[in-house]
């Protein structure tokens, strides 16, 4: 039969970020509205500006279990009486904290939409904050640190912050608090944090789906008119929160005897999202370790099968957050993969990618950028980040032109000026008697090796 | 909300599903083949899917690794699975890429085999030993992915070996394996094409037949062996399985009546009523009230062959014992099967269970790629896709009389079986 070549592309069909209007009620407090009417569908989301960053080694986790138990109840409904009535409307609270913000959202559908948003009103306003619920969550906290420390995955992102930040910055802890901090927290701790930064003033309310933004409006002001009070933003020291634990590079193994794999973390201190690198950073990591077709994900999984997947990353948070080499070897192979790693950092750093590697990346994040976007609770999401870091309101929509004027000298640029061999933290979850030896080998600096319920960030 | 649905079938035999939806520049392109782990000959546990890392290692036209590549140049997302039943491939394209996810599609069905050699099949026989090290041996509770359908499903059932397959099976697998694999079951006249989301029907139909139409259609799939099961278990089944887990976990699987058949939904119903959101009966009770657990979920496996399972997935709170946790389960299901209230299923659990269903089924049609794949599903399954549009309803049709009557019939302690995983080395389970 005969073979049809390669087919050509038709004409792209234009594509428009959603239109989001913004206005600002009578208590102050901001509401941003994105139309998509597609489906009878609508995502709220509450962004409230308290987060994990602002918060004391002691009290780490205070966000986090706040934001949790803001949704178990209110003054006039308790958990198990919110749950129904929200259940009941086919949706349900999710209330999160995050290093920069916290926030409480839901989606339902278009009919149920009013009294949905009433309960979220109540929670937002007047959270109970039931002694029994805190404890509850309190327990149900530290039980989710157990089983993250008992698998290897969670249990190597966990000691790679504690490591590569020094034991006193709030980065060296996670988002949720440590099992120390968390067992500190309680209902004072929580009533307190709630009035201290959920106010009109902290707060901006995100309608995105089939809603007009004269309605969204209306229903925030009904609602919301009457919350006033003093609520704060919570403050953080960027550099206090993200200090580096050493300049130097360093081994360190975290021990799982018998461990048939090595979950690896290779990393360092990265760079706040304000910085001006930041999409250039974005394609350069997308070439280096992003892609299914990135450099260390073809080394190690397509040409040695060392893993089922390999990857790059940096966290982006308004302080410094984490870059890291991410996967997880065969403990046999654990050292040549460590080798493999740093030869694809050094050879980012060595020379401009081809041309033809960064139109790769660059054509894939701004086509991909509509799949994004599909559904009303990303939208909702990429704006509460938007919005979290600051950004410009034309984000959005100058994003794509902004990705493809990138090329090989802005990505080597990237490369050599954030990432930095010299400070790398060689992170190894494995088999210690099995893969010590070997990595010693490399003799990349200094080894130590750890029990694995050993925590740097509460170290006596 | 409908999805459009047109549906006609090739010479070859390939079944095409348009779905128009012009919202946004966005066009799925969703490919099931009937093949999954279920048609593995014995040896070869695992070999499904490692003939689909294969797919991605090249075609005629097409160099290893390229698919990905081509895909993600263009602005696209794509990937495939491995089911007991069914292998899936797709991608999400901007729409003016249609054809290039279609060229790539129909080039790996027409003519993979010339690009297969020895050294790739090497390689992803590795990766895929490194996927069963990451996800199965090196994860807590990991096996109870093999664990419970070997336990749930007779040694000689299509369903009882693992999905993920032994070493040694995957040791064993060759690149005649390959050819036979992809000979017998990658043929035009067992798969179901879907193309949903933005693009012009009359182009997208030449776009297919060019790709498409030229391949010659199999030679006819061997059957699968009766899948036919008696209705329940005919008595209890449990395993214990000590592990390195901090906190107890139990899976009560129950057998019920195949996905999509008459007596399926109030399976599925009953599993929102027990454990779909904090609401559900064993979240209330076990994580709420009685705190014994951190995590109470249930939800049906969705098998369309003989029967499908109904699994309760609970996690203990680190220090709850193994059998406090096992009994605070079975008194749950024991309350949902005695007649009257407050016990039985009441009519505001129901509806509960419904408005759930109903919010996640509307947030994910909103994908052009969920969509595609809901209707690959249902033309495999039941041979009309259309019949995606009346799920809402044939759960809504569920009373609570049929939720007592599925209670009656399927949670009783002649069709439990238990997987309990326990802490190894702990002092509980030393004076236990």
């Amino acid at each position: 039969m005969t073979v049809p070549p390669r087919p050509t592309p038709g004409v792209p069909r234009p594509y428009e970020f959603p239109d989001v209007v913004r206005a600002t009620l009578s208590t102050g407090m901001r509401v941003v509205v994105v139309p998509m009417p597609r489906l009878p569908l609508v995502t709220v989301l509450g962004l409230i500006d308290a987060g994990a960053s602002g918060e004391t080694n002691a009290e780490a986790g205070l966000a986090a279990l706040t934001a949790r138990t803001l949704v178990e109840g209110t003054h006039s409904l308790d958990g198990a009486a919110l749950t129904a009535r929200l259940e009941g409307l086919g949706t349900s609270l999710g209330g999160a904290a995050d290093w920069d913000a916290s926030s409480v959202h839901f989606t339902v559908t278009r009919s149920r939409l009013r009294a949905a948003f009433a309960l979220f009103g109540e929670t937002l306003r007047t959270p109970a904050f039931a002694a029994t619920e805190v404890e509850r969550l309190r327990e149900e906290r530290l039980a989710d640190l157990a089983q993250q420390l008992a698998e290897p995955r969670g249990l190597a992102d966990q000691r790679f912050n504690g490591f590569v930040y020094a034991p006193n910055t709030r980065f060296a802890r996670p988002v949720g608090g440590t099992v120390g901090s968390v067992q500190a927290l309680d209902r004072a701790a929580v009533s307190r944090y709630h009035a201290a930064h959920y106010g009109a003033a902290t707060t901006t309310l995100l309608f995105v789906g089939d809603i007009r933004p004269d309605e969204a409006v209306a229903m925030a002001e009904e609602e919301f008119q009457a919350w006033r009070n003093s609520a704060q933003p919570s403050a953080s020291a960027p550099d206090a929160v993200a200090r580096a634990a050493t300049s130097s590079r360093r081994v360190v193994v975290v021990e799982k005897p018998g461990a048939p794999q090595s979950e690896l973390r290779i990393g360092h201190v990265g760079v706040p999202r304000s910085h001006p690198d930041h999409l250039a950073i974005v394609v350069m990591n997308a070439i280096l370790g992003g892609l299914f077709s990135s450099r260390i994900n073809l080394n190690l999984r397509e040409r040695h099968a060392f893993t089922y997947g390999a990857s790059s990353g940096f966290d982006w948070r308004r302080a410094a957050g984490p870059f890291a080499v991410r996967t997880a070897v065969k403990t046999e192979v654990t050292a040549r993969a460590v080798e493999e790693i740093l030869r694809e950092l050094d050879g980012m750093r060595a020379a401009p990618p081809s041309a033809d590697e960064v139109t790769l990346a660059t054509d894939y994040l701004a086509g991909v950028f509509p799949i994004r976007f599909e559904s009303t609770d990303a939208v909702a999401g990429a704006l509460a980040s938007a919005l979290t870091f600051g950004l410009a309101e034309d984000w959005f929509l100058r994003y794509r032109d902004r990705v493809r004027a990138i090329g090989p000298d802005e990505v080597f640029a990237a490369a050599q000026a954030h990432l930095d061999p010299t400070r790398l933290l060689v992170l190894a979850v494995g088999d210690g008697a099995a893969i010590t030896e070997s990595l010693d080998a490399l003799a990349l600096g200094p080894l130590t090796r750890h029990a694995s319920d050993a925590d740097p960030a509460e170290a006596p | 909300m409908r999805i459009p649905v047109t549906t006609y079938t090739l010479a070859n035999g390939l079944r095409v599903i348009l779905s128009e939806d012009h919202a946004t520049p966005v066009v799925a392109v969703n490919l099931w083949y009937h093949v999954g782990s279920a048609n593995e000959r014995a040896g070869r546990t695992g070999f499904a899917h490692l003939f689909e890392h294969m797919l991605f290692q090249g075609s005629a036209q097409v160099a290893a690794n390229e698919h990905f590549e081509l895909v993600q140049r263009a602005g696209g997302t794509l990937n495939g699975s491995t089911w007991l039943d069914r292998t899936n491939y797709f991608e999400t394209m901007p729409s003016h890429q249609l054809e290039l996810a279609l060229w790539l599609e129909a080039d790996r069905m027409a003519r993979l085999l010339p690009a297969m050699t020895q050294e790739k099949l090497d390689t992803q026989r590795d990766v895929v030993k490194n996927e069963r090290r990451w996800s199965v041996d090196n994860q807590p509770y990991g096996t109870w992915w093999e664990r419970l359908p070997a336990l749930c499903f007779p040694p000689e059932h299509p369903f009882h070996h693992s999905l993920i397959g032994s070493m040694e099976d995957l040791s064993a697998a060759s690149l005649e394996d390959v050819a036979t694999f992809f000979r017998t079951y990658y043929t035009p006249d067992n798969a179901v094409l879907t193309i949903a989301g933005d693009f012009d029907p009359a182009a997208a139909r030449t776009m297919v037949d060019r790709h498409f139409a030229a391949i010659p259609r199999g030679t006819g799939r061997p059957p699968l062996p009766a899948m036919t099961l008696p209705a329940t278990f005919g008595g209890g089944r449990r395993e214990v399985v000590e592990d390195d887990v901090v906190a107890p976990r139990l899976f009560l699987a129950f057998r019920v009546p195949a996905a999509g058949s008459a007596g399926w939904y109030a399976a599925s119903l009953m599993g929102a009523v027990l454990g779909t959101g904090d609401g559900s009966r064993l979240a209330r009770a076990l994580v709420r009230e009685q705190r014994i657990a951190s995590a109470a979920t249930a939800y049906t496996f969705d098998l369309a062959k003989g029967s499908d399972l109904l699994v309760c997935d609970v996690t203990a709170h680190p220090g709850v014992t193994a059998d406090a946790l096992e009994a605070a389960v079975l008194a749950e299901i024991d309350r949902v099967r005695r007649p009257d209230a407050p016990d039985a299923v009441q009519e505001a659990e129901r509806e509960r269970a419904l408005a759930l269903l109903e919010t996640s089924w509307v947030t994910a049609l909103q994908s052009a790629g969920a969509r595609a794949d809901k209707l690959s599903q249902f033309a495999t399954y039941f041979d009309d896709p259309a019949r995606v549009n009346e799920e809402p309803a044939r759960h809504a049709a569920v009373r609570v009389a049929d939720l007592a009557a599925f209670a009656a019939a399927s949670l009783g302690p002649d069709n439990r079986a238990a997987l309990l995983y326990v802490p190894r080395h702990t002092p509980a389970a030393e004076a236990a």
